[in-house]
């Protein structure tokens, strides 16, 4: 990363000066770092040692909402089952299905922009609209998909509706929903030196060869990026389940997030919610450190100019 | 100068021109081409079949909606449920608190102080600078999860629950996201460009007035354009703090007309409806994606890259 280089030797007077000039203009963002990050980040570490119904005032319960969480909580299990599934599967495949499609644009062609665009709308889309459209789209009797079975006097398929078809189906829409990393992955392949390929064409290498052992090893650090992406965006994931399938059926979709929303706003245990985002954001950056410690193994990081 | 801001900038397009136009198509290379033009075309199909649904659905009558196999092409088409489901429940309304109280205040506040914040961390020398721009790089792995519960006892507290406040307010913070963005592009501006101001006696702000900011026009937008798309989008935070209906944006709306709807039982045009007034909140953020594309798509490439 290339920071600016040092004209002249900075003197005490003149170094405070800019100490407090970096810092005026740095300031908005350190008042909300203050406000918004640090205080409600202590604040929840408080409340998720107490029982907190916003009525009354907080009740010390030291580490009871932690021994609920992990030893009494009938539903917990389920829920963290339920999003390591959901952040086993989507993750990885997300990450597959944008590197491919990336690969398919990756060439000089007609229409490229356009096709481009069409994998790129399913992101930019509100959640909300993504919600209603695959709620119509997928629904059992109605939908396109099930009412096209139907008139071909096939079986309907109950995507949202079976417990076992709710969590892949929730998958298949996040991999529809892969314009970001599409777009990320797009410009790290046109980053991938032409010389190699044209080292390996000379080589004798076929196309598998040459995707195989060039394209996906350069763009393995990016790999990772969208991987981690990935993962901590499928902790995350809420408005989804909460719109499709309010957790169910049979609790197929409750998510940690999902299950975390319901004990704040619908249980009003503020106390035990809190607890249950920390646990959440320990997850979370063991998992990320765990990745980062695998990408020595594999992830190739070369042929950086900066 | 030219040279280094050149280089800095990412362009997928100068790419794709440098690569030779008329490759030689041998028999193999044409199947390949072909195969891979199916491939693409069948996927493309398949992202735009739910866009497809949801914008000819909105044309169908009750009829056409519990046919077996589906109407593709609903034929009469029933335009008149747009205007009609827009206008019967109120979205004129929805839209303005969308747009009004939340992404054009939000877009405003979020790129002036992302920006301002930005110039601190890449055109200024201070000590201390590097350790800080590291926290707030940091501040990007905090779940939203973390913050949600206590954040909403404050506001709750202040009298800012059902407004718009707790989604602006922070606003004017500046976001790390942008904050890390902008960076990036300011650093790709020529250092001599400041100098030579400063020598002419410009003060700090007054650089970043005049010169980094026209300079980092391209760059402005995006930030601008990710804020409105996000506000426009936002489902999470109104459903928070937002419980009084007539103050409800397009997002929270749009699902309280399926529970007015399709909940109670299948209202007759409930879900063209419900089609119509998704495909009237989707497409400007389609067609200002479309406009706007190469912005939009260099900017997510550079944080991703560059990260």
């Amino acid at each position: 990363m290339a920071t600016l280089s040092l004209r002249r030797p900075p003197k005490s007077a003149t170094r405070q000066h800019s100490l407090l000039l970096g810092l005026l203009f740095i300031s908005p963002w350190l008042i909300g770092f203050l406000l918004f990050t640090i205080y409600p980040l202590v604040s929840s570490l408080y409340y998720g040692f107490t029982r907190y119904d916003l009525l009354n005032p907080p009740v010390p319960l030291g580490l009871g909402n932690y021994i609920d969480i992990f030893t009494q909580d009938p539903h917990f299990g389920k829920v963290v089952y339920n999003t390591l599934y959901y952040v086993g599967l989507s993750a990885p495949l997300g990450v597959v299905a944008a590197f491919l499609m990336a690969s398919l644009l990756n060439t000089e062609m007609a229409g490229r922009s356009v096709f481009r665009a069409i994998f790129f709308f399913p992101a930019i889309v509100p959640a909300v609209v993504t919600a209603m459209v695959w709620a119509f789209l997928l629904n059992v009797q109605y939908g396109a998909i099930n009412s096209t079975l139907a008139g071909l006097g096939l079986s309907t398929i109950p995507f949202l509706s079976s417990p076992e078809l709710a969590k892949p189906s929730l998958i298949l829409i996040h991999m529809w929903a892969q314009g970001n990393a599409i777009v990320i992955f797009l410009a790290s392949l046109q980053d991938v030196p032409r010389s190699l390929y044209e080292a390996a064409t000379v080589d004798g290498a076929n196309t598998w060869h040459k995707f195989w052992n060039i394209t996906v090893p350069m763009c393995t650090p990016v790999i990772l990026f969208n991987l981690i992406m990935g993962f901590i965006g499928g902790f995350q994931n809420f408005i989804l389940p909460w719109l499709l399938t309010q957790g169910g059926p049979n609790q197929a979709t409750e998510f940690y997030s999902v299950y975390l929303y319901r004990n704040a706003f619908s249980y009003f245990r503020m106390g035990k919610a809190s607890a249950l985002a920390w646990i959440l954001f320990v997850i979370i950056v063991t998992f990320t450190v765990i990745l980062f410690k695998s990408s020595a193994r594999w992830v190739y990081y070369g042929g950086g100019e900066e | 100068m030219a040279t280094q801001a050149r280089a800095s900038t990412p362009s997928i397009t100068v790419t794709v021109a440098k690569r030779e136009r008329a490759r030689p198509r041998s028999g193999p290379a044409l199947i390949a081409t072909v195969l891979r033009y199916l491939l693409l075309i069948v996927l493309a199909l398949t992202f735009l079949l739910p866009f497809y649904w949801m914008a000819s659905s909105a044309l169908k009558n009750d009829s056409q909606v519990y046919t077996v196999p589906p109407v593709w092409i609903p034929r009469p088409a029933h335009w008149n449920n747009f205007p009609d489901a827009w206008l019967q429940y109120d979205f004129n309304r929805y839209m303005l608190n969308t747009v009004v109280r939340y992404a054009l205040p939000a877009t405003v506040a979020t790129t002036l102080a992302s920006a301002l914040v930005a110039y601190g961390f890449s055109r200024l020398r201070w000590p201390g600078r590097d350790a800080f721009f590291f926290v707030c790089l940091m501040t990007m792995m905090i779940p939203f999860q973390v913050t949600m519960v206590p954040l909403f006892i404050v506001f709750k507290r202040l009298g800012w629950l059902n407004s718009y406040l707790p989604l602006v307010v922070p606003a004017f913070c500046g976001s790390p996201y942008f904050i890390f963005m902008l960076r990036q592009f300011f650093m790709t501006i020529p250092q001599e460009l400041s100098d030579a101001a400063r020598i002419d006696g410009a003060g700090e702000f007054s650089i970043l007035l005049r010169i980094v900011l026209p300079l980092a026009q391209p760059a402005l937008t995006v930030v601008a354009l990710f804020q409105f798309m996000w506000s426009w989008n936002d489902y999470l935070g109104p459903l928070i703090y937002i419980s009084k209906t007539a103050l409800y944006p397009l997002a929270l709306a749009i699902n309280q007309l399926r529970t007015i709807l399709v909940g109670v039982g299948l209202a007759p045009l409930a879900y063209p409806y419900l089609m119509a007034v998704s495909t009237v909140t989707t497409v400007p953020i389609l067609i200002g994606f479309f406009f706007t594309q190469r912005t939009f798509i260099e900017g997510i490439s550079l944080t991703g890259i560059k990260g």
